[in-house]
């Protein structure tokens, strides 16, 4: 490769402005004969698209913040403390709807998760060929149906069965516990839990299945070939899916927090702390539905917002913490 | 001669395929026991129906297989494992586990808990298995954080560890370099003394190195079985020399 100074020097000893874009076209070509241009192109467009995305993010969450400014002015953290959400006076503490959020997502994972990966185990370790071909695809189609349905079914279905049977049942018999006091209503967080409950469970269950696959035929044969049983070398295999079973039940975690439709049908829309499980309830989802279009005073609009801003905070600390515990367990586990 | 596996009349079935026809082989207490044979030949197979593990994946099996004078085929097959434990051809260790774990995890199966009885036996096993001078300072790393001839022999210590009577070794050193190859052969030698061990392998050389006697496997068949410097040196027949020569295969 020739220097490209010295060409210059000998081009055009005295033009100085023509000797400059000489070097830089030097530099240039020096550059272009190191660097592939398609790679050099390809690399930038990838970056710029990661980017994009990142900036997306970025854009969201300062748009949220300002369209919720006055309302952050106003109250400021005591929107997350305060218990009182009455668009009339203008006061909005947005606590009982977090507590709905938080309650009703828990809640749903604790019924869900280990009927998934109950459902996950059967599918890849247990079931026969012939079953497991047409089960699986039972479970993921409950994926592929539209939350509107869920809701529709939780409203005909669901909520009779739970007001007349259900509630009940559990006041006759758990009535002790505050979780189960009050008027069987059949719209409220029992509902809510369950239906939401049934909407995560294909997704939990359908990775846990993909996970538990994934780990090495060689893994089973080594546990058996000890003389392990089926379910100590079952055990085996979920050992080593942990942090990716832990991974699904977050996912279902994020879903069961956005989750608007079928929710909003059934859980009773009552912006109220109750420790019942009868009682009706709020996500923060449902109440940016059911008031958006309600909103009109400027205030109302930015408390809205405000709250789509704590979703969406929340719903980052979630996945934050699911790649946290995944990222500890697979450096305790010494794995890749 | 002193017989530990009767093996008589043995098919086995993927599906209707059938890949073992009509075997019958005498396995000798306290030898070596080679089985060669060309890729695809049912070497692998044939030890796989020995503990039983054919029928993890699916296959069956027809015919009888006598360790001292009991049946494998009417017994329940989690026993039947303990007595023949089998190493892999990929070291597979448990990578959730520690080293000592993995020793242990056997007898855990079994429901030994005891860390007091566990110790002695996970140091008596990787000392058999040759590894406790480079491990002993680290039984509690992971057992995949060593290099892939400790794993080897690492797996090799876990299946000692249970105890067995025989073992049953599926190409242990396929995957290894050769200095890792040359340790898992002085480890064959050290531990015929006291256990049976079936080989399979692809390397004629090892077979001849390790066995005492070869068995050679053809197209689902037994084609030859004798001591094994009478299959390398004067083969009774044509294939079997054939093969041993490297004529095919």
């Amino acid at each position: 490769m020739d220097n490209p100074e010295t060409q210059v020097n000998i081009e055009n000893p005295n033009n100085k402005s023509n000797s400059l874009w000489i070097s830089l076209k030097g530099q240039l070509k020096k550059f272009l004969s190191s660097h592939n241009i398609g790679d050099f192109i390809f690399e930038r467009l990838t970056l710029l698209f990661a980017v994009l995305v990142f900036l997306l993010v970025i854009l969201m969450g300062y748009e949220m913040y300002v369209g919720s400014k006055i309302s952050i002015d106003k109250f400021g953290w005591s929107f997350l403390t305060n218990s009182v959400w009455d668009p009339v006076q203008e006061i909005y503490g947005a606590l009982p709807i977090i507590y709905g959020t938080i309650v009703s997502s828990f809640l749903a994972l604790v019924i869900s998760v280990p009927l998934s990966i109950g459902i996950a185990i059967f599918l890849s370790e247990v079931s026969p060929d012939w079953l497991e071909k047409p089960l699986s695809f039972l479970v993921e189609l409950l994926a592929g149906i539209p939350s509107v349905v869920y809701g529709l079914w939780g409203i005909f279905v669901l909520v009779p069965w739970i007001r007349t049977d259900v509630e009940p049942f559990l006041s006759e018999h758990l009535g002790f516990l505050p979780f189960f006091r009050g008027a069987p209503y059949g719209f409220g967080m029992l509902a809510a839990v369950l239906i939401l409950a049934i909407m995560i469970l294909p997704i939990v269950s359908s990775i846990s299945r993909d996970i538990l696959r994934s780990v090495p035929q060689s893994q089973r044969e080594a546990a058996l070939a000890l003389g392990a049983t089926r379910w100590q070398s079952t055990k085996i295999v979920l050992k080593d899916a942990k942090s990716g079973i832990l991974g699904a039940t977050m996912l279902g975690l994020g879903r069961a927090v956005g989750e608007t439709m079928a929710v909003t049908m059934v859980i009773g829309n009552r912006a109220v702390i109750s420790p019942s499980l009868f009682d009706p309830s709020y996500t923060m989802a449902s109440v940016i539905a059911n008031e958006f279009t309600e909103a009109t005073s400027e205030m109302y609009l930015s408390a809205l917002i405000q709250l789509a801003l704590v979703l969406f905070v929340l719903t980052i600390i979630i996945n934050a913490m699911a790649k946290l515990l995944v990222w500890s367990m697979e450096r305790k586990l010494g794995t890749r | 001669m002193d017989i530990k596996i009767s093996v008589k009349n043995l098919e086995a079935f993927y599906g209707k395929n059938k890949v073992l026809k009509n075997i019958s082989i005498d396995i000798p207490r306290n030898k070596v026991v080679a089985i060669i044979g060309p890729s695809g030949c049912g070497k692998s197979t044939f030890l796989r129906c020995l503990n039983r593990m054919h029928e993890v994946v699916g296959g069956t099996i027809t015919g009888s297989i006598l360790v001292d004078g009991e049946d494998l085929t009417k017994t329940d097959p989690v026993l039947i494992r303990k007595r023949l434990g089998m190493v892999f051809q990929k070291p597979n260790p448990f990578p959730t586990m520690s080293i000592f774990n993995n020793v242990a995890a056997g007898l855990r199966f079994n429901g030994v808990r005891n860390k007091k009885i566990l110790a002695p036996i996970v140091e008596k096993s990787l000392k058999q298995a040759a590894l406790w001078d480079e491990v002993k300072d680290n039984l509690e790393d992971s057992g995949v954080n060593i290099s892939g001839g400790q794993q080897q022999r690492l797996c090799i210590a876990r299946t000692l560890a249970v105890d067995p009577e025989v073992i049953l070794m599926d190409e242990p050193a396929s995957a290894l370099d050769p200095i890792s190859t040359s340790k898992i052969e002085e480890l064959i030698f050290e531990l015929k003394k006291n256990y049976t061990i079936v080989i399979v392998t692809h390397n004629m050389q090892q077979a001849a190195r390790v066995s005492d006697f070869t068995a050679f496997f053809y197209m689902g068949e037994l084609i030859e079985y004798d001591k094994t410097t009478k299959i390398f040196t004067n083969p009774s027949n044509k294939k079997t020399e054939e093969y041993v020569t490297g004529r095919f295969g």
